[in-house]
């Protein structure tokens, strides 16, 4: 077994610990807890209303928007990851572009900004 | 050997949650088995030794792509009971192409024969006394930069285009301008008439 892997022994004990709680605080309700539900305790209760609507509801196409461009800046951070790390080694020229990266996403950002994608009405 | 038990884990487990991704009736069901799908993804980069290929799989398909689905699904409006309409009239085309599509999956993947030559000369992940993302770093800005920053070409054309297709101003909103909401005075704000008596205004 390479080293690598050895690395992860802790992500795999503290995932290990993390399902048995989170498995056993599912399961323990359904062993332990008093039950006595009848129709009106299990209906939906909104306010003394019956429900209007599904709550599933149609979201506004902005929200879409601001997922994207949180995507696209993302992505730009995760390149900046090994650059970093390899810094030392990729020279003037790995400098240079990553700057030539980073101004292409500046227009971008400019743009958006200009068009006042950022500011919600 | 424990490396196999995590690999037939993880292999299992995306097999299964990825077939539950075409199955659930329930598209935010389905959304949320492709988060379990891309975790387990990333589990198998890592036992390959692609370190960084697997946290950028957690960062950017679970942190962002997920979220992504999800506003999709949202915005889709599905109607459930409309579903399961039409359902035995698109049967016959649906089915046919599905098995061309599984009988060209078939024969390529019968007709797949590895030169065992070729397997040495993949390339590792990590070269010796090196980490994945150290060795990602040393290549892709000086030996790929050209795929690099075509890279940032595409990632701004989707930036644009986003903004393009999505957005639209309301008009008649009352925006923030402090500049110009400090700039403002009495004297432009406020302003004062001589009005006769019993007119009106």
């Amino acid at each position: 077994m390479p080293s690598l892997l050895d690395q992860y022994l802790p992500l795999v004990v503290f995932m290990a610990i993390a399902a048995v709680i989170s498995g056993a605080l599912l399961v323990a309700p359904f062993l332990v807890a008093f039950k006595a539900p009848d129709s009106e305790k299990l209906s939906a209760y909104e306010c003394g209303f019956n429900a209007f609507d599904d709550a599933r509801m149609q979201f506004d196409v902005r929200f879409y928007l601001v997922a994207l461009l949180f995507i696209i800046f993302d992505l730009e951070v995760a390149f900046l990851f090994p650059w970093a790390v390899a810094f030392h080694q990729v020279g003037v020229f790995g400098f240079w572009a990553m700057m030539l990266f980073l101004g292409i996403l500046t227009v971008g950002f400019v743009y958006e900004w200009k068009k006042g994608a950022l500011e919600w009405d | 050997m424990i490396a196999a038990l995590f690999f037939y884990l993880f292999s299992a487990v995306l097999i299964a949650s990825a077939f539950l991704v075409i199955t659930s009736r329930n598209p935010v069901h389905s959304v949320l088995f492709l988060i379990l799908a891309f975790f387990n993804a990333a589990g198998l980069f890592l036992l390959l030794g692609a370190e960084f290929l697997a946290m950028l799989l957690v960062v950017v398909y679970v942190g962002a792509v997920a979220v992504l689905f999800l506003f999709v699904v949202m915005m889709l409006d599905v109607d459930f009971a409309e579903f399961k309409q039409g359902f035995m009239r698109y049967l016959p085309v649906g089915g046919a192409i599905g098995a061309i599509v599984l009988l060209e999956l078939v024969l390529v993947v019968g007709g797949w024969r590895v030169d065992a030559a070729s397997l040495a000369n993949v390339a590792s992940p990590a070269p010796p006394a090196m980490s994945n993302t150290l060795a990602l770093g040393r290549v892709l800005y000086t030996q790929y930069a050209y795929l690099f920053i075509a890279a940032g070409m595409v990632l701004l054309t989707a930036m644009i285009g986003a903004i393009i297709l999505t957005l639209h101003h309301k008009v008649g909103i009352k925006r923030q301008d402090v500049a110009a909401q400090n700039a403002r005075t009495p004297k432009d704000a406020v302003e004062l008439r001589k009005k006769s008596f019993r007119q009106g205004v």
